[in-house]
């Protein structure tokens, strides 16, 4: 592929939302102003899914250790030349599978909303909203210039807190601040971290940045620690994740998905592309603090789950668990737990998207999540108790299926790093692995077996063609990148190993 | 791609896509009707021929491999630590295989029979039959995988899909309350063990810088680093096969459909612990702590196992405690130092356990209850299922020529060269599987006798009137499986068979395959008299126990152990204890702190920040004299300070 073809793509993915959102939110006939959404969302799918052509992998990976960051296609141009702001946009194979993710997910949530609008606001505006929050997050994955990075991340936050204000259930409105708030108190972070970084090496290109060679120890170790506290809230990592529970519980489903799904992947990539990339000094000094924190994330994150009596309440806190397997896969530093967090950040979202959906599902059909209200699904419904089992095995990580990658190589990579630590760390973490399953095992008991409970007894067999159709894609893939983990990681070898080059 | 490996390959892919498969079909019906009727012939077809395919697979690779074959190719790279996907084959897992597709196949017939509605069952039941019989081709290619398996991970895959497997099918019955908590605990105990597993795996692949088994096995490791990873795949070996301390989970699984029960105790799931120490017995083999670990934990399995299967009254968990008592066996010839053994009983077990599990099953059927309080003189109404059960109590006990002799025998005679001459355990580990296996075996005796007799003879106690033998299609599975667990045992006399079992690339199998004809793993001489003696005494007192009083329970033997073998020693309810309570009040501890204390301070500097905000407006909310006399004192002050830090400039 030429390279004006991938800059067009590159920009396309960005524009076709923001267009579409404009666009739907101009119409005024709310059924076609959710098709145009749905359409716009496709369209971007589209855009995204060919950005993997063209991109030499093998690249001169070895050979020459800087720059650090190779995208495969960039666009470039001037922003605000007085402050030598860069609009500058790359995909890279560590950023491409989030984009395609996050398109995908867009796509889900636009189609879903299609055919059920949650209660609470039109269906239009939804949509539209659904749009912007994509073009906030594709744009953070995609910025290479580290003010439009936090740009994009900031475009996020108030579509989101209109989406759980708007659609959200009863207790919306503290959920939703709390949300906007706490994330909000991470941005101040971020932007701090932002203008030490590029005040210290007076620049804010990534590309330029990654390796470390423009900041001495110093300004690393302050960029670190406030950069690493930013994202540490959007990721969340154990203490500071509190804001989630309350925002995916209340998040109306779609919400849920997409706040589950990839809003919490910014962190991550966050952490892995910015601020280990910037500041790999500081990284290491930071490691040991980061895996001890990401293991407590693991240990509480399951053991508050086990006490759990909500269903949603329950996924959503499963994320924290979760993702403190990536966050100990970054913390480890190397090529093995890079290359887990990677392929466990896409394995988390699709299967809690999945996880939500499915959730909603039975919440929207019982009119309750109350887990003791909720028993003998396979019964009534045995499809549906069916995916929900799919999914919560996929989650606890069943090898084969797409969990197991991430979790198992993270603790894998705790071991390889060595040391009494680290030895600790993996052990933890697998014993971690086992309250996963007994936490999910514990729901399936609770939702899926037994006698049929008054609320679950009046619900009908049958799935609605619009839920297979939003649900499946997300079954074939759990399936396929727990077969073929290569799908993630093929695109990502070459990246993480220059990334990781720069490290001293 | 050579033909083995090809063969090797498809044997666990065929039962996959089977049990894949038959996954699509419609799970239930809303009436029973056309719909219900076509979709169960077409799981029926899936199951029996993925099983049937899979077991001509499995022979076709007896018959053709005639050295061991082995076929890689990268599945992913995690930065310098290389995950294959690979076939490593050889004689061993040809015959395992060959055992897991006849069990599977024998399973997937019989189920046809049992899933019916039977005469006990008044309303019209939906068994749900496409997704039983879809899991059980999963099973079997779970178990298939982790047999063929060239690489940790993915024989890592099998093992815990197989687990998987368990939980669904353990939980099937819908209509039995104790269902789910039992599968639950399939898979969370055997989980539990995983953890170990998966860092043993973790140890070895980073040690070896890949997970592929031949490359594990050549690589020179650090000693401590393969003592401490040979004892963490014990954990996983140990929940696998139900070796104390995480046996637990064995007994309930009888809360599954008989013919699951027979799976798992006979092919699958508990054979995959000790199949996989063979696979890596090269490893474990240089590590005596680890062996010695293992012969304490087989000594107690075997015992405990035994003591409570002679205290049971449900005929299904009698069989349950009779396969922890026997794995007791099979990890005791590990031990000691003889995988081959422990494969030959592995092989006869998997013949008679499957065969016995199948026969209660048609006693079930045919009585309504499983309670042997309940049952009795069903031999004259039943006379196949007694004959077969005979041949199947006789093999387990060790009766001469059924298979279990032979096999037991060999793992006795292992064990007892590992207490006279040592072997790479310590001697002391010989003796305690030694003595143990020869206790063993009297009560092992003991149960047999006590079932045959209390299921068999005496009055009938049976709650339905006519008890008979069951359909064919429950018969032939009962049947066909009498021949292997009558006769395998004869194939210990073969040296080639011997040479089969032994482990591919251990020292001893280069040894044999140079220099010597291999040893036959039967050894008849004087000591099996001793064996035979303890067999009869075992038998006579139950036998002797039960002429005194037909009606009563020859486990009055027991005397004042009778409760605590009944309860299987209190260990559950010590697991409940120890593990289970605590770790539930440590979640509420951690959901209450985490609700109070973490969010708590979030929630509290928000309202910390409101209330110094009002303050602040309440402040800023003043009348016009003290507003005024506000903005003077400032401007006084500002005044001040000017007059001041000027006047020092």
């Amino acid at each position: 592929m030429s390279g004006v073809v991938g800059q067009v793509l590159l920009v396309a993915v960005l524009a076709v939302p923001a267009a579409g959102a404009a666009v739907v939110a101009a119409l005024r006939h709310d059924r076609a102003a959710r098709l145009v959404g749905t359409v716009a969302a496709g369209l971007t799918l589209l855009a995204a899914l060919p950005l993997v052509a063209g991109g030499d992998d093998a690249g001169g990976a070895g050979t020459d250790p800087s720059p650090a960051v190779r995208p495969w296609h960039q666009v470039d141009l001037p922003w605000v030349p007085g402050l030598d702001l860069r609009f500058h946009l790359g995909v890279d194979g560590i950023s491409w599978p989030l984009v395609v993710l996050t398109a995908l997910l867009t796509l889900l949530c636009c189609g879903y909303t299609l055919w059920k609008v949650p209660c609470g606001g039109s269906g239009r505006a939804l949509v539209a909203l659904l749009l912007v929050v994509e073009v906030g997050i594709l744009g953070t994955f995609l910025a290479l210039d580290l003010v439009l990075f936090f740009v994009f991340f900031e475009v996020v936050l108030l579509p989101m807190y209109a989406i759980i204000v708007g659609w959200g259930g009863p207790d919306r409105r503290r959920a939703a601040r709390k949300f906007a708030l706490y994330t909000l108190f991470g941005s101040v972070l971020l932007l701090v971290g932002v203008l030490v970084v590029v005040t210290a090496a007076g620049t804010a290109d990534i590309v330029a940045l990654t390796g470390g060679t423009g900041l001495s120890r110093g300004p690393q170790l302050a960029a670190f620690t406030l950069l690493a506290l930013a994202f540490a809230v959007k990721s969340p990592l154990w203490p500071l994740h509190s804001w989630l529970p309350d925002a995916h519980t209340q998040a109306p489903t779609v919400g849920s998905v997409i706040l589950a799904g990839v809003l919490l992947k910014m962190g991550t990539y966050g952490l892995i592309r910015v601020a280990v990339g910037v500041a790999p000094e500081g990284a290491e000094w930071a490691a040991p603090v980061l895996g001890v924190l990401a293991v407590a994330a693991i240990l509480v994150g399951s053991l508050v789950c086990l006490a759990q009596t909500e269903l949603k309440r329950l996924i959503a806190y499963s994320s924290v668990g979760h993702m403190g397997f990536v966050l100990l896969g970054v913390a480890t530093l190397t090529g093995t737990g890079l290359r887990a967090a990677l392929i466990g950040n896409i394995a988390h979202g699709i299967i809690t998207g999945l996880l939500f959906f499915l959730a909603g599902a039975i919440k929207d059909r019982a009119h309750t999540g109350d887990l003791a209200d909720l028993s003998g699904l396979r019964d009534t419904a045995p499809r549906l108790a069916g995916l929900l089992g799919f999914a919560a095995v996929a989650s606890l990580g069943l090898p084969g299926l797409a969990g197991f990658w991430g979790e198992a190589f993270a603790v894998v990579a705790a071991v390889r790093v060595g040391g009494p630590l680290w030895l600790t760390l993996a052990v933890l973490a697998a014993l971690g692995g086992a309250l996963t399953a007994a936490y999910l095992l514990r729901l399936l008991r609770q939702v899926t077996h037994g006698q049929a409970s008054p609320v679950v007894a009046q619900v009908g067999p049958g799935v609605a063609r619009a839920e297979l159709l939003t649900w499946a894609p997300l079954v074939l893939l759990t399936l396929a990148v727990g077969l073929a983990p290569i799908l993630v990681l093929g695109v990502a070898q070459a990246p993480v190993d220059a990334l990781l080059s720069g490290r001293p | 791609m050579s033909t083995p490996v090809l063969l090797g390959t498809l044997l666990p892919a065929v039962p996959l896509v089977a049990g894949l498969l038959g996954l699509l079909l419609p799970p239930a019906s809303p009436e029973a009707g056309a719909a219900r009727r076509r979709a169960r012939r077409a799981a029926i077809t899936l199951g029996t021929t993925g099983a049937a395919l899979s077991l001509l697979l499995a022979v076709a690779l007896l018959a053709t491999l005639d050295a061991p074959a082995e076929a890689t190719r990268t599945w992913v790279d995690f930065g310098g630590l290389t995950v294959t996907l690979g076939v490593r084959l050889d004689s061993t897992v040809a015959l395992v295989a060959v055992a897991v597709a006849a069990v599977a196949l024998a399973v997937q017939v019989y189920s046809i029979g049992y899933l019916r509605n039977g005469p006990h069952d008044e309303v019209d039941v939906d068994h749900r039959y496409p997704p039983y019989a879809a899991q059980i081709s999963l099973f079997t290619a779970a178990m298939l995988l982790v047999v063929v398996a060239g690489d940790l991970i993915l024989l890592l895959v099998g093992w815990e899909v197989m687990g998987l497997c368990s939980y669904l099918l353990i939980a099937h019955e819908r209509r039995l309350p104790a269902a789910p908590g039992a599968a639950m605990k399939a898979f969370l105990v055997t989980r539990v063990g995983d953890v170990g597993f998966l860092l043993g795996i973790a140890l070895l692949g980073v040690s070896a810088g890949s997970f592929r088994i031949a490359d594990v096995l050549s690589h020179d490791h650090a000693t401590g680093l393969l003592t401490a990873a040979c004892l963490l795949l014990l954990a996983g070996v140990a929940g696998k096969s139900a070796q104390f301390p995480l046996h637990t989970w064995l007994p309930d699984a009888m809360a599954g459909p008989t013919p699951i029960s027979a799976l798992i105790h006979a092919a699958t799931m508990v054979a995959a612990g000790v199949y996989v120490v063979a696979r890596l017995f090269p490893l474990f083999g240089q590590v005596p702590v680890a062996l010695a670990v293992l012969g304490v934990l087989a000594s107690i399995t075997l015992l405990l196992g035994a003591f409570a299967a002679l205290a049971q009254d449900d005929l299904k968990r009698v069989l349950a405690w009779s396969t922890v008592s026997q794995l007791g066996y099979l990890t005791g010839a590990l031990a000691v130092g003889a995988p081959a053994a422990a494969l030959f009983h592995l092989l006869t077990h998997a013949a008679f356990k499957a065969l016995l599990f199948l026969a209660a099953g048609a006693v079930i059927h045919a009585a309504g209850t499983a309670l042997m309080s309940q049952l009795g003189g069903l031999r004259r109404t039943m006379p196949v299922t007694f004959w077969s059960m005979l041949v199947g109590l006789g093999a387990l006990a060790g009766l001469p020529p059924l298979s279990g002799f032979f096999s037991k025998d060999s793992v006795l005679y292992a064990a007892e060269e590992a207490a006279r001459h040592g072997g790479p355990a310590p001697a002391w580990v010989g003796w305690s599987v030694w003595l143990a296996g020869l206790v063993g075996v009297a009560l092992t005796a003991g149960y047999a006798t006590r079932l045959l007799l209390r299921t068999f003879f005496g009055a009938p106690r049976s709650p339905l009137p006519q008890p008979h033998d069951p359909p064919a299609v429950l018969r032939w599975p009962v049947l066909l499986l009498t021949v292997p667990a009558a006769l395998l045992g004869l194939a210990g006399f073969s040296g080639t068979f011997a040479r089969w079992l032994e482990p591919y690339g251990s020292a001893t199998r280069e040894r044999t395959a140079e220099l010597l004809p291999a040893d036959p793993l039967v050894h008849v001489g004087p000591t099996v008299l001793l064996p035979l003696v303890l067999l009869a005494l075992g038998a006579g007192l139950a036998w002797a126990r039960w002429r005194r009083d037909p009606g009563g329970d020859p486990a009055v033997l027991l005397g004042p152990l009778r409760p605590l073998s009944a309860r299987a020693f209190w260990l559950d309810d010590l697991q409940h204890t120890l593990v289970v309570r605590p770790i539930a009040r440590l979640a509420a501890g951690a959901r209450t702190a985490d609700e109070v204390v973490v969010d708590g301070a979030v929630t509290g500097s928000g309202r910390v920040a409101w209330w110094l905000g009002g303050g602040l407006a309440a402040w800023h909310r003043a009348t016009l004299p003290r507003a005024a006399a506000g903005v003077l004192a400032g401007a006084l002050l500002i005044g001040l300070a000017a007059v001041l830090i000027g006047g020092d400039a």
